[in-house]
């Protein structure tokens, strides 16, 4: 499990990187997504996967014994995931709103400003 | 003393930026409120800083959860510093605000945002945990992309696409950063991951892992391989949200570099050559870029990525004086920066252009206005005794013990380009006489109320007094920088006062 967690994760991030370098803004954009996934996924491989042992005391003892599932990683994808679909929800009206100023959705068209120096 | 006053800042911020949003679209009240707020977290920063130097760290531990389990926010010097000096930009850009932000802009919720980002900032500079860390930088940076596209006009667009790629790979690179480091220590809190990052034995990987915060920071504070987002985005929004942005959103890279280099990883050899590789680049290619440019903003621009070089040079350095060199500059280059923005866009209110070419004859029409702008200009060259002077002091002769020649010939390279640009802007803009013969027709500032004119010119000298008492009263701010050092250097006393004593 862990061993296709690893080639998931690299498969995310470097589709996302190739997407990046494209010149289309779509492509920018899903490329920014598959990354963040990417970076959510290397967090919970990072927790160390444990199988059906939720981190729950049971009433009968006082403390955990053995292996248990760590909450934290999965609180913190929550987190991230909730702050990406901010920033990609944005990203997306910003890029449909540069489509309708610029009239393409070619990266290279948008450097109208940089001309004058 | 209660520890909670520490989250004052925080707070006053989010209360002022949900009070403006349910006075969504009412300018006059939104103005008020946002001053009224400016200042409260004006005095308690200052409240804050004093608490600080006088009883050492002060520590808040959200919901009673001791470290390294609940979230910490901790002050040390160098936060409390930081936190003063968002404090003193923010009152002064507000009060900039009331004129320079069109009404427009102010109706689409100009003011809320400028609090959360303002907040964000604060809460950067207060929290003692990685991941809480990289929530307020997403808090600054959805904030930052909102005032950068607000008005959106085509320029403004533009850069905001680059802005908002970059800075959104950069967050992932500091995500991925955290992960990992979890997985090496599984903590979170910074002190705690400070105590147990020692004890790894793979350090290589923990070395690849400060790669990955070095980009991360890096590329928000625009360094040199990933600094094009900056020169092409900040000349775009009106004056005083470029202020804010030329003066704090860099430097908060540098404050959490600083952070995480000191008490998370410690820089070996290869590190430190690295960093001043990296330093000279940003340097030459930041002072390069700034020389042929036409438009004030966008020179202003490319010397925050040359000045942002100095900082990275002084890490590099990693001695104690260089480190308080590093803090000396930093607060004069938050103050400087903020101040030449503004600055800018009272030329524009003037002569209806910020390019050079149609500038002019500024020293003749306001005398007074133009001494102050030189202290500004002064002092960012570092024309002794004013502050940039001494803030350089420390990189040159620190780079001569450390024996790092080439660090030394480009500091004082780009120094002189600095000295060269400067001059040029001077004559240009001060001394030649204005192109067009009728200036009294494109200046909007003449006609201006009084009441007007007081709100954007005393922010502007707010800040320039602030850099007059940086460079004559030196002394007692190095005091402090080195205090600062001397903390940073030792992060047993960071650890300590979060995780108490062992």
């Amino acid at each position: 499990m862990e061993l296709l967690l690893v080639f998931l994760i690299g498969l995310l991030y470097s589709s996302g990187i190739y997407l990046m370098f494209r010149r289309s803004m779509v492509k920018l954009l899903l490329g920014l997504s598959l990354l963040g996934n990417g970076a959510n996924m290397l967090i919970f491989l990072m927790g160390e996967l444990v199988k059906g042992e939720p981190p729950i005391i049971g009433k009968s003892v006082s403390m955990f014994t053995g292996a248990y599932a760590d909450p934290v990683p999965q609180s913190l994808i929550l987190t991230a995931i909730v702050i990406s679909f901010g920033l990609q929800s944005f990203a997306i009206i910003l890029l449909k709103k540069v489509y309708a100023i610029t009239g393409s959705d070619d990266l290279d068209y948008l450097n109208v400003q940089d001309q004058d120096i | 003393m209660n520890a909670n006053i520490i989250l004052a800042p925080i707070l006053i911020h989010l209360i002022t930026a949900v009070i403006s949003l349910f006075l969504w679209g009412r300018v006059l009240p939104q103005k008020i409120l946002s001053l009224i707020g400016s200042l409260l977290v004006l005095i308690s920063s200052v409240l804050i800083f004093f608490l600080n130097q006088k009883w050492g760290s002060i520590i808040v531990f959200a919901g009673n959860w001791k470290p390294p389990y609940g979230i910490t926010f901790v002050t040390d010097t160098l936060s409390t510093i930081m936190l003063l000096l968002t404090a003193i930009v923010g009152l002064a850009v507000s009060i900039y605000s009331h004129v320079a932000i069109s009404t427009s802009r102010i109706k689409f919720g100009y003011y809320p945002i400028y609090h959360f980002l303002l907040m964000g900032l604060s809460g950067a500079f207060l929290t003692g945990d990685i991941f809480n860390m990289y929530v307020w930088f997403e808090v600054v940076i959805i904030s930052s992309f909102v005032l950068l596209t607000l008005g959106g006009k085509r320029m403004q667009m533009e850069g905001a696409v680059k802005y908002m790629a970059i800075n959104m790979l950069a967050s992932i690179i500091f995500l991925t950063g955290i992960g990992i480091l979890y997985g090496l220590t599984g903590s979170l809190n910074i002190a705690d991951i400070g105590t147990k990052v020692r004890t790894i034995e793979n350090q290589g990987l923990v070395q690849v892992t400060s790669l990955l915060f070095f980009f991360g920071f890096g590329i928000k504070s625009a360094v040199f391989p990933l600094y094009f987002w900056l020169p092409s985005s900040y000349h775009t929004p009106p004056s005083a949200i470029a202020a804010i942005f030329g003066g704090l959103l860099t430097k908060m890279g540098i404050y959490s570099l600083l952070r995480v280099f000191t008490v998370i990883f410690y820089p070996d050899n290869f590190m430190l050559n690295f960093f001043c590789a990296i330093a000279i680049m940003t340097m030459i290619t930041g002072a390069l870029g700034a020389m042929n440019k036409k438009s004030l903003r966008r020179m202003f621009s490319y010397l925050i990525v040359c000045h942002i070089g100095y900082l990275i040079a002084g890490i590099g350095l990693y001695t104690e004086l260089a480190i308080s060199g590093v803090i000396f500059y930093l607060i004069h280059d938050i103050i400087i920066k903020s101040n030449l923005f503004m600055m800018t866009g009272i030329i524009y209110k003037i002569r209806a252009s910020t390019d050079m070419r149609r500038l002019g004859g500024l020293y003749k029409d306001y005398p007074k206005l133009s001494f102050v702008m030189a202290i500004i200009l002064f002092s960012l060259i570092g024309i002794p005794p004013l502050s940039g002077f001494w803030a350089k002091i420390p990189f040159i002769t620190e780079s001569i013990h450390e024996g790092r020649f080439v660090l030394l010939a480009v500091i004082l390279f780009s120094s002189f380009v600095t000295l060269i640009i400067i001059s040029k802007l001077w004559s240009e803009v001060f001394w030649k006489d204005l192109p067009k013969p009728n200036p009294t027709e494109i200046d909007k500032f003449a006609p201006l109320k009084l009441y007007e004119k007081i709100s954007l010119v005393f922010p502007v000298l707010l800040l320039a007094s602030i850099t007059l008492y940086i460079g004559l009263n030196a002394g007692a701010i190095i005091k402090v920088t080195d205090k600062v050092a001397y903390e940073l250097l030792h992060p047993d006393i960071y650890i300590e006062s979060v995780l108490g004593k062992n």
